[in-house]
């Protein structure tokens, strides 16, 4: 008997107990299904993390104050914790060949005010080369002007909120607002970006690092993003960046270097393994789907005894009885995972287009892992009744009454 | 020669004890021949049938189908045979309930490898020949029991057998029906020279054949040629 004679065949004997065939295939539908689904949801979750990431550039590395990771050791006298200044970062600048931007950062936070209006919201001291490490764009305007870095100059640039709510209908430029007490101009607003990071980008003030300083009376700075000109180079940046900072810091390493690209990759880690754990829980239940299909396999050997007799006295051979019953649950398995498929993808757009803020990804690679694991279920489960109902001898069966 | 029985015997194991269902039968059958096998109930007909039908393997002794050995053979072998040597009819007609006649009669051919267009030809014919004809799309339980045994034999001549075999195809038939049967079988044996090994407990039935074997407690007791006829 060929392939497609035995799918023909499994296709009718199906059809006589549809309701039965329904049901059982029941289990792999809703193991397809929900494994589908859990998994987009998780491979949006990290793709949703890695965009964010990626937003912030894979070639920046951060700078900050302070050991992060405290290694063994007896207890030293501690040593002193020198700030990172606004001249490690102009070092930097001039001195790593690897580096190509480089953007100190003083955070600090005030009212901002203008008129009889005023909205709390963080200050961020920085320099002209931040706006290209971090992607932004000026609505109107200009950003902070290059070489400010030790300036106080009195100009800010302000977010979208800020300007709404400060300045509602009126054109910011040139008017001078106060933040955090200080009487600033303002040079330019920047385009609606949105949140990141848990931060919202529309609502800041940026102004000279230097300024930022002075007015919160700061001990150094909050931290110092560096950006080479592609992500290859930011292993060697990160080695200049370490060598030169030890350096300055009188081989204390009162800093850490922060790379993007290894925090990225810890974190898609992280996600991608929580992926699997999801997955995996949901492929339980294409187990049990799997189980029932072995079971309603066995009922069906047992009540088709006679006709695996008959089938024998005229000629089939073992691999042929074997092959017509591993095709069937092969059968049940498959249209039960096409269905699943159609349902969990079915939900995942749903809720995707129900809910455009959830982050949800159908890959094909996931819908190609459950259609092998459908038909993979079939055969595990199948072979075992398959192989009782080929085993059988002819005039045994045919007497079964 | 097409069945050359030697010595076989069949013991099957029962609980501590063993039934010994055959006790050394010798037997041969030339081609054409049409041969009744009777005697009384438990004898060992059936067991005889199963092993020239190659359903069953002998405990002891030798049996070559065709020219060919087959007692030693495997279950795959055994099964080759059955489904190109032998056509078997059954008492109880053994149909596949939910398939029309034509497709019960095309299922020995299903395990061949002809086309599908090769094979629904074939069993109408077959079905034509057991004047069948008009009844291709039938179910079984659609069918009377005269024309049930008809596709059953339509189904056991489809693959042109070495020989028929038929363990009491008249049994499950009242006596009208079953002469109609008897007559497609003599039919068979006379006009298109069909070698048949029939079983019955009709006397009737086995003076329509050619020759007599008579069984008794597993054993061969006689064994008469019709010599007027041959
Ligand atoms: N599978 C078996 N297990 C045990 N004993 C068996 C088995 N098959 C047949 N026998 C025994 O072998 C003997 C011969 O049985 P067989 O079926 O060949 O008789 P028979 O001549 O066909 O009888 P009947 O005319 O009633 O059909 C009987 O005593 C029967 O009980
Ligand atoms: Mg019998």
């Amino acid at each position: 008997m060929n392939l497609l004679d035995s799918i023909t065949l499994a296709f009718e004997t199906l059809a006589v107990n549809k309701f039965r065939a329904t049901l059982t295939m029941l289990g792999v539908v809703i193991g397809v299904a929900s494994v589908i689904v859990l998994v987009s949801i998780g491979d949006g979750a990290r793709e949703y993390v890695e965009s964010q990431f990626r937003a912030l550039g894979t070639n920046v590395i951060i700078i900050l104050p302070g050991k992060a990771h405290t290694s063994g050791g007896p207890p030293m006298v501690t040593a002193s914790v020198n700030p990172l200044t606004i001249e490690d970062s102009l070092a930097l600048a001039e001195r790593c060949p690897s580096v190509h931007l480089v953007s100190p950062i003083v955070l600090g936070s005030g009212t901002s005010k203008y008129m009889n209006r005023s909205r709390s919201c963080p200050i961020i001291g920085t320099t002209h080369e931040f706006q290209e490490i971090r992607n932004l764009n000026v609505e109107i305007g200009q950003f902070l002007p290059p070489n400010l870095d030790r300036s106080e100059r009195r100009v800010c640039v302000i977010g979208r909120t800020i300007r709404k709510e400060l300045f509602g209908e009126e054109n910011p430029l040139g008017k001078m607002m106060t933040v955090a007490g200080t009487k600033f101009r303002v040079i330019g607003i920047m385009r609606k970006k949105g949140m990141s990071l848990g931060m919202d980008l529309d609502d800041l003030v940026f102004i000279p690092a230097g300024s930022a300083e002075k007015l919160f009376n700061a001990n150094g700075l909050f931290e110092v993003l560096v950006s080479t000109r592609s992500a290859d180079q930011i292993d060697r940046a990160h080695r200049e960046v370490k060598e030169l900072m030890l350096r300055r810091h009188d081989d204390n390493e009162d800093f850490t270097v922060n790379n993007q690209a290894d925090m990225l990759s810890v974190l898609s880690k992280v996600l991608g393994a929580m992926t699997y754990a999801v997955g995996g829980i949901a492929a339980i239940s294409l187990l049990v789907g799997g189980i029932g299909i072995m079971n309603i396999m066995l009922v069906s050997v047992g009540e088709r005894t006679r006709e695996i007799g008959i089938r024998k006295a005229v000629g089939a051979r073992r691999r042929d009885i074997l092959a017509q019953f591993l095709v069937e649950s092969v059968t049940l398995s498959s249209f039960g995972g096409v269905l699943g498929m159609s349902l969990g993808i079915g939900s995942a757009l749903g809720a995707k287009a129900v809910f455009p803020a959830m982050p949800i990804v159908v890959s094909p690679w996931t819908i190609a892992t459950a259609a092998i694991f459908s038909f993979a279920v079939g055969v595990f489960f199948g072979v075992y009744p398959a192989r009782r109902a080929a085993a059988l001898n002819p005039i045994d069966a045919l007497r079964y009454e | 020669m097409i069945l050359d029985v030697h010595q076989v015997t069949k013991e099957f194991p029962l609980g501590a004890e063993t039934v010994r269902a055959l006790r050394g039968i010798d037997l041969s059958v030339e081609r054409g021949e049409f041969v009744a096998i009777m005697g009384p109930s438990g004898s060992g007909k059936s067991t005889l049938m199963n092993i020239l039908g190659c359903l069953d393997t002998p405990t002891a002794g030798t049996y070559a189908l065709d020219g060919a050995p087959v007692e030693t053979l495997r279950d795959d072998a055994l099964a080759a045979i059955r489904n190109r040597k032998v056509g078997f009819v059954f008492q109880t007609f053994n149909l596949l309930p939910r398939f029309p006649a034509w497709k019960n009669v095309e299922l020995p051919l299903t395990y061949g490898g002809l086309t599908r267009r090769e094979r629904r030809r074939r069993a109408e014919s077959a079905l034509e020949s057991v004047q069948l004809g008009h009844r291709l799309g039938h179910l079984p339980n659609q069918l009377s029991g005269g024309e049930r045994q008809r596709v059953a034999i339509a189904r056991a001549l489809v693959n042109g057998p070495a020989v028929l075999l038929a363990d009491e195809p008249t049994g499950n038939l009242d006596s009208k029906v079953g002469a109609e049967i008897l007559a497609l079988f003599s039919h068979l044996n006379a006009a298109e020279g069909v070698t048949i090994v029939l079983v019955t407990h009709d006397p009737l039935v086995g003076r329509a054949a050619r020759r007599m074997v008579r069984l008794k407690d597993g054993l061969k007791v006689s064994d008469e040629r019709d010599s007027d006829l041959t």
